[in-house]
């Protein structure tokens, strides 16, 4: 219970963010012509919130399943760096691993990627109880802007922004509690570079890859990555 | 709308793909990841985390009016809400609030 409890505190800062972005969400799809089932079961199952917004203009299309594929694989390719990141802590959580890989989403990688956990609640079940809830918020925003979708003409303009805050307030965050600021002016510097260059609708896998080769060429002159290797 | 069966197969197919891409590191480095990843796993947080900052502004157009002036003034204020209070939460309801206004009263 301590560790439920714990869960659920640390998963407060995602809760208003995903209910947020779920209403949104559900909004957009019953505008689209997709009702309940389909946010419910978008959110149950694929469960990527940028990737749902997307999706619904995809489904509305009646886009190809290679459009489809190919569109889903390069907005969530940073899942594959989450992953990696998050593959010491994961890697041996037992019956608890399916899950927690499956919904690791931004929101919830920004809250566990440090890999600390409250002292006296058991690791595993921790992470998977804050994972549970998240999910569960982004369900239930979902459903409810599913729901009030045809019912409420309120303008929710501007509301997309508490997505760009939280990321903007996880940067703050981690800007001040990690000493090597390195890494992150790489993203930052490296995403802006290639968002000029390439554009808007095409920067991302470049700017992964232009992070990712920056960080390797950073490692022996920071030294940082032999004392993570040991 | 399209067929409902065929709507269904695109969000089966967002939904493995999605899968795939999370589970795929946990199937190719099955038991311990290579040096060199776990290098990546310790500097990549802070680094894609500023690239999803970048990721939500990517359509903010700063080369005409406002230039992006809402986006920036209610960044900021994030910014020093997070420096100040230390509170995700309160940080991104007062700044969504501050761009709401913003887009609305004054550009």
């Amino acid at each position: 219970m301590k560790t439920v409890k714990a869960a659920f505190a640390r998963s407060l800062p995602v809760m208003a963010g995903y209910i947020i972005l779920g209403i949104g969400f559900g909004i957009l799809a019953h505008r689209a012509g997709y009702g309940l089932p389909w946010a419910l079961a978008m959110s149950l199952f694929i469960y990527a919130g940028s990737m749902q917004y997307v999706g619904v203009g995809l489904l509305a299309g009646g886009a190809s399943v290679l459009t489809v594929l190919l569109t889903t694989v390069m907005v969530n390719a940073r899942h594959l760096f989450y992953s990696i990141s998050m593959l010491r802590y994961y890697r041996d959580a037992g019956p608890f691993k399916p899950y927690l890989i499956f919904s690791l989403t931004d929101e919830t990688y920004s809250l566990l990627c440090d890999g600390k956990t409250p002292e006296g609640t058991d690791a595993d079940r921790f992470r998977f109880f804050l994972s549970l809830f998240n999910h569960a918020y982004w369900v239930l925003g979902s459903v409810t802007g599913s729901l009030v979708g045809g019912i409420l003409p309120v303008s929710a303009a501007g509301i997309e922004f508490s997505m760009t805050a939280l990321f903007i307030a996880s940067f703050t965050e981690q800007w001040i509690t990690e000493k090597d600021h390195i890494p992150a002016l790489t993203g930052l510097l490296g995403t802006a570079l290639c968002l000029i260059v390439f554009g808007p609708g095409r920067f991302l896998i470049p700017s992964m890859l232009l992070i990712t080769a920056l960080l390797t060429l950073f490692r022996d002159r920071t030294g940082a990555g032999k004392e993570a290797d040991a | 709308m399209n067929s409902v069966f065929y709507s269904a197969l695109l969000v089966a197919v967002m939904s493995a793909a999605t899968i795939l891409l999370r589970a795929l590191p946990f199937l190719v480095f099955k038991n311990k990841a290579p040096a060199y990843v776990v290098y990546l796993g310790r500097v990549l947080p802070a680094a894609i985390i500023g690239m999803l900052v970048v990721y939500c502004l990517k359509d903010t157009a700063f080369l005409s009016a406002p230039f992006g002036a809402p986006e920036v003034v209610a960044g900021l204020a994030v910014v020093g809400l997070q420096a100040w209070k230390r509170n995700i939460l309160l940080s991104i309801l007062a700044g969504t609030a501050c761009y709401m206004l913003l887009t609305r009263l004054v550009f």
